[in-house]
């Protein structure tokens, strides 16, 4: 029987997060308030440069955000939550859509980054695991005390063991370059394209992952140089 | 046998008119009990099957192909003539039909001819419609080219993929019909025979390609749309897939084959490159505007093209036809071509081949014009040949492109066999013994969106239809002669190729019914045709089995088929001893050396009827009256 | 030149599969990929053994029939070329070639290097058309569409239907070639009145034959011998989404997948 021969069509469709274009969008919409995250988080973060007193108000400022805090962490957990559970349903349909592999198989198109987000997205979450125990509830805090409030303190003393930056460092650039590929990724699922302003957007997303990063190393590098102490 | 073409009396520009009120129409009610068979899924096959099912007949439709958006209409680089007259340059109904049938060199039949023209504008409406992107002006409006043989800008296009955006857009509203329900799409199904019962062509013998199972399928009517012929040559521009079993069972189930040495050969192809070519790649016409054609005046002249000066060098088309130059038809150009390469003046490694160099454009109109006009070309052809044209001339040479000859139908499109329709370039009708440009794709669609749809309707209501079922006595008989004839190639126990026959086969119809054919050499032909007929039912070798995908088997039915075929083609290019069109007999040439048509001996179309294994086949004549467009010598100097 | 072939030989699904290799002498630069395997199959032929199944047909880049993977490329390493128009200069003196089918879920297998793409007619027939039946047609120049619109169109509608995309993407997913279908009918004027439908029934469609997800990377216009551009899986994105909220209360349904080609079990 052939496609064409009158099948049978009580096959209901799939919804929207049924569907994997739904799922993507969803990944989009999730990664997008993610990245929005991460960009508030890094320009907060900046602040050691100018004070220890600085950071540490700042840190209070958000301590006492209160209620509106827990909204922000939980509307950040879901999103979290939904763009993995999305991401691990897709990998699984993904891998029985070629149940017989290739003995050869090359790559043409795609960039390093792009291939890599299966791994790099689970080593970034491991690393946000392991950031939030260090500087958030400080139960790992190696070689050192962590003092709830003092913000400055912590993170010097964190950094200063050269592993805990060293892994930060590592995890920071594969989250550099999720973010090359999901920051455009994330307008094509959504389909939201433009034939002169799709090319400056892939350009865009590489130079803004690399700032990002950048920034984010920029504070290890400065606790182990000795220029934040 | 007496030909009844069925062409309405009256004027011709009332008769599809007169023709579809006396028709007589089946109640949308009885549309639902009639199941129609159609074969082959081009442009023709699928339009008329989405047709069909639009109007709510329960409609069979059947491909070889793994899908049929594969059909070879897909192909078609150039466009599709309409008398739209959107260039207000003078265009009408009346000059596309009198082109074609000055363009067929007088061998059509008027009526259909004009009809065609006719239909041309509903069709770009209906592909319009359905989403088929024609190039267009800046301001929205479609845009149009000019081709071969018109002097109005009439051809409308989709880049150089018009073939395949057309049969996109029929493709598409035969999957609609499939989603609905009234087609049943059969791919990759093979007919191997057709069943006649009472007379009445009632259904078909199919061969799944992949089970190998072979079924029957029984209709009140049969379509055939299964194309041309041209691989009888094994070289050519069509696909390799393209065959002629479907007609060639239909004729020996007796519907008649008309004009069949009626073949058309394509001056610009790129040439053959060595013994394991497969087929042959087209370049557009549209490059003979700016491109000129010359070989060395010395024969075997060995040296690379920029090392001939100019003084050494015979741009023998503007020599020989000055007014025309290199614009002169196809079928001109292409004998041309083989005659100065037969004087031993051919380029390239092989020495079949002309240069076709656009130095002089080039110099004259800059790199970037070019690239502009005929960019995509260029890029194929170094893909190809691996040669740059903007620097060395391409090397062309004729092909076999198309055949205007096939089943015989009449006004209505059926065959000798009541209940067998033919359309498309499976039938002999429309074009003559020359097609002009830009002119299958147009009849094609005509016949299957706008004539099959009446007619068949008229035949349905017209006629009584006995209740045949596939386990009928006649089914069974034809299933069996089917399946004796599939287990007999099997079993012949030789050591030659499907392929080395095919080629062989090939090579006799290239050199004795090619491009120029005389008496001598098509007798020599049908001998050398014979000997090897025989030899393939002694000596061929067809690995694998039966009950599976295997297309050397595939190919031996094809081959057997070509094999008799290929002589009646050369029996009707010895019979017709006259010069036109495509068909080109020494003998029959003007003092200058240009086709000499006999209207008086020769305005007929050829029909032949099979007479039985081994018999020779019976010559049937419809006149062709000319009542519209007066017969006149072709002059192109 | 020399070549060695080695092509995955696979009687039909239920049969185990193997690579064979083929050594070849005599490979004239100037054939094609499809051409060379023609020789091969001469020389099987010739000594009794069954030879390769491929599919192909016109054998000028446009039908869509041929196609398989060339050493790890869909229609190997010639971009924007099918393997009927390859030619055997693009390869080295000596070089082993790796021939393997399609690999998709989607794509049931048939033999040696053939499989079956009918999920492709049907995601057409789940909507890829526009409704207009013959007779219908108002006059071609009625609805006017411009020159930049009609040549993005044509642009998508370029689709040969090769099932390239598929191989090359590493989730085996079928969004090129829906996108390129969506695309070019979303973009006509024509095509508006069913947009949202077609965009929701083929992408339903899509998932139901079992094809992979998008993730936007590329390997499909990579390997496309049409050059259909990524913009087209936008398209279908945007089309899917408005679609999806506009026919929500809208029922859909799919054509179950089939991959039995005995016609006669119906």
């Amino acid at each position: 029987m052939s496609s064409a021969v009158a099948s049978p069509r009580d096959n209901r469709a799939p919804g929207f997060w049924g569907s994997t274009n739904g799922k993507k969008a969803v990944m989009a919409v999730t990664g997008c308030i993610l990245f929005l995250f991460i960009i508030g988080h890094l320009l907060g973060n900046l602040q050691i440069f100018e004070s220890a007193a600085r950071l540490n108000a700042y840190g209070r400022l958000l301590h006492n955000l209160g209620e509106l805090l827990w909204i922000i962490r939980g509307v950040l957990l879901l999103c979290v939550v939904l763009h993995i559970w999305a991401t691990f349903q897709l990998w699984s349909r993904n891998r029985e859509a070629r149940p017989v592999g290739y003995k050869v198989k090359k790559s043409v198109a795609s960039s390093y980054a792009d291939r890599t987000m299966y791994w790099s997205g689970p080593i970034v979450l491991a690393f946000v695991i392991f950031h939030l125990l260090e500087f958030t509830a400080g139960t790992i805090h190696p070689e050192s005390r962590f003092i709830p409030g003092d913000v400055y303190h912590n993170v010097v003393a964190g950094f200063s063991v050269w592993w805990v930056s060293a892994w930060y460092i590592f995890s920071l650039i594969l989250l550099g370059m999720h973010l090359r590929h999901g920051l455009w990724s994330m307008f094509q699922s959504l389909g939201l394209n433009h034939p002169r302003h799709t090319p400056v957007l892939k350009q865009a997303a590489l130079w803004i992952a690399i700032l990002i990063t950048a920034g984010y190393i920029s504070i290890p590098v400065s606790v182990l140089a000795g220029w934040v102490r | 046998m007496k030909l009844d073409a069925r062409i309405p009396s009256g004027p011709i520009e009332q008769a599809w008119d007169k023709a579809r009120f006396d028709m007589k129409l089946v109640n949308p009610a009885n549309k639902r009990r009639h199941t129609l068979i159609v074969v082959g899924s081009g442009l023709a096959g699928g339009s008329a099957a989405a047709t069909l099912g639009e109007l709510g007949y329960n409609v069979k439709c059947f491909c070889f192909q793994d899908s049929p958006r594969r059909a070879h209409s897909i192909a078609a680089q150039g466009g599709i003539n309409a008398a739209k007259n959107y260039q207000n340059d003078g265009d009408s109904i009346y000059r596309l039909f009198y082109d074609t049938v000055k363009g067929g060199d007088f061998r059509a039949r008027e009526a259909n001819v004009y009809r065609l023209a006719q239909n041309s504008v509903n069709i770009i409406d209906q592909c319009v419609a359905q989403g088929v992107p024609f190039a267009r002006e800046y301001g929205g409006s479609l845009e149009n080219r000019s081709f071969g043989g018109a002097q109005v800008s009439r051809t409308f296009y989709a880049r150089g993929q018009t073939g395949q955006q057309l049969l996109l857009g029929a493709y598409q509203a035969l999957e609609r019909q499939v989603d609905t329900g009234q087609v049943t799409m059969f791919p990759r199904s093979e007919m191997l025979d057709l069943i006649v019962i009472d007379g009445k062509a009632r259904g078909i013998i199919v061969r799944n390609l992949i089970t190998g199972k072979l079924s029957v399928h029984i209709a009140d009517a049969v379509i055939l749309a299964t194309g041309g012929y041209g691989n009888v040559y094994y070289l050519s521009t069509n696909a390799k897939g393209s065959n002629a079993t479907a007609i060639w069972r239909a004729y020996k189930r007796g519907a008649l084959f008309a004009n069949p040495c009626f073949t058309q050969i394509h001056p610009t192809c790129i040439p053959v490159s060595g013994d394991y070519q497969s087929k042959l790649t087209l370049m557009s016409e549209s490059l003979r505007n700016d491109g000129r054609i010359w070989v060395p005046k010395q024969k075997g002249d060995k040296r690379p093209p920029d090392q001939i000066p100019e003084a050494e060098r015979d741009y023998y088309l503007e020599r020989r036809y000055p007014s025309f130059g290199n614009l002169v038809p196809r079928d001109v150009a292409s004998r041309n071509a083989k005659a100065v390469c037969d004087e031993g003046r051919g380029v390239g490694e092989t020495g079949l081949g002309v240069y076709l160099d656009f130095s002089e454009a080039i110099q004259r109109l800059g790199e970037e014009t070019i690239r502009e006009r005929y960019g995509n070309l260029f890029d194929m052809y170094q893909r190809i040949t691996d040669e740059n044209p903007y620097k060395v001339p391409m090397r062309i040479y004729p092909a076999i492109h198309y055949t205007m000859g096939g089943l015989w139908v009449d006004y209505q499109l059926q065959s000798t066999i009541p209940g067998l329709f033919v359309l498309g370039e499976a039938n002999f009708s429309d074009h003559g013994a020359n097609r002009l440009g830009a002119s299958a794709l147009m009849q094609g669609l005509s016949d299957g969106y706008f004539i099959i749809p009446y007619t068949v309707g008229n035949y349905l209501a017209s006629t009584k239809l006995e209740k045949v079922s596939e386990s009928s006595a006649d089914a069974q008989a034809v299933l069996s002669s089917v399946q004796q004839g599939v287990e007999k190639l099997l079993a012949i126990p030789g050591k030659r190729t499907v392929d080395s026959f095919h080629r062989e086969l090939g090579k006799i119809m290239w050199d004795d019914c090619g491009m120029s054919r005389n008496a001598a050499g098509l007798k020599d032909a049908i001998g050398r045709i014979r000997a090897l007929r025989e030899e393939f039912w002694r000596n061929l070798n067809v690995p694998g089995s039966s009950d599976d995908l295997n297309q050397s088997l595939e190919k031996a039915g094809r081959v057997a088929d070509f094999l008799e075929l290929g002589e009646l083609m050369c029996l009707d290019a010895l019979e017709r001893n006259e010069s036109c069109g495509g068909h080109f007999r020494e003998e029959y040439q003007t003092p200058d050396g240009e086709a000499q048509r006999d209207d008086e001996h020769y305005s007929y179309a050829a029909a032949w009827g099979y007479t039985g294994p081994g018999n020779p086949p019976e010559l049937n004549k419809e006149p062709l009256e000319f009542h519209y467009v007066h017969p006149s010598q072709r002059s192109y100097k | 030149m020399k070549l060695t072939l080695t092509i995955w030989r696979q009687k039909g699904p239920d049969s185990k599969g193997k690579f064979v290799s083929y050594p070849m002498d005599n490979v004239n630069p100037e054939m094609s990929m499809l051409e060379c395997l023609d020789v091969l199959n001469e020389s099987l032929a010739e000594r009794g053994e069954e030879p390769v199944a491929f599919e192909h047909d016109c054998r000028e880049g446009i039908c869509g029939s041929c196609g398989f993977m060339i050493s790890g490329v869909a229609h190997g390493p010639q971009p924007a070329t099918t393997v009927c128009q390859l030619t055997m200069r693009h390869f080295k003196d000596g070089e082993e070639l790796v021939l393997e089918p399609w690999r998709s879920r989607a794509f049931p297998f048939v033999k040696d290097l053939v499989v079956d793409r009918r999920a492709f007619d049907r995601i057409i027939e789940s909507g890829g058309y526009i409704s207009v039946s013959t007779g219908n047609a108002p006059d071609g120049n009625a609805i006017p569409v411009g020159k930049e619109e009609s040549d993005r169109a044509m642009d998508a509608a370029a689709c040969i239907g090769c099932g390239a995309c598929v191989a090359a993407c590493p989730n085996g997913s079928a969004a090129l070639f829906t996108g390129a279908k969506i695309a070019h009918l979303g973009i006509l004027p024509q095509g508006q009145p069913e947009r949202d439908r077609r965009a929701v029934r083929m992408v339903a469609q899509m998932h139901e034959e079992g094809f992979g997800s998008c993730t936007n990377i590329g390997e499909c216009t990579g390997v496309c011998p049409k050059e259909i551009p990524l913009e087209v899986i936008a398209r279908m994105n945007r089309d899917y989404l408005g679609g999806a909220w506009r026919e929500r209360k809208n029922v859909v349904t799919t054509i179950a997948p089939v991959s039995d080609w005995d016609f006669a079990k119906k």
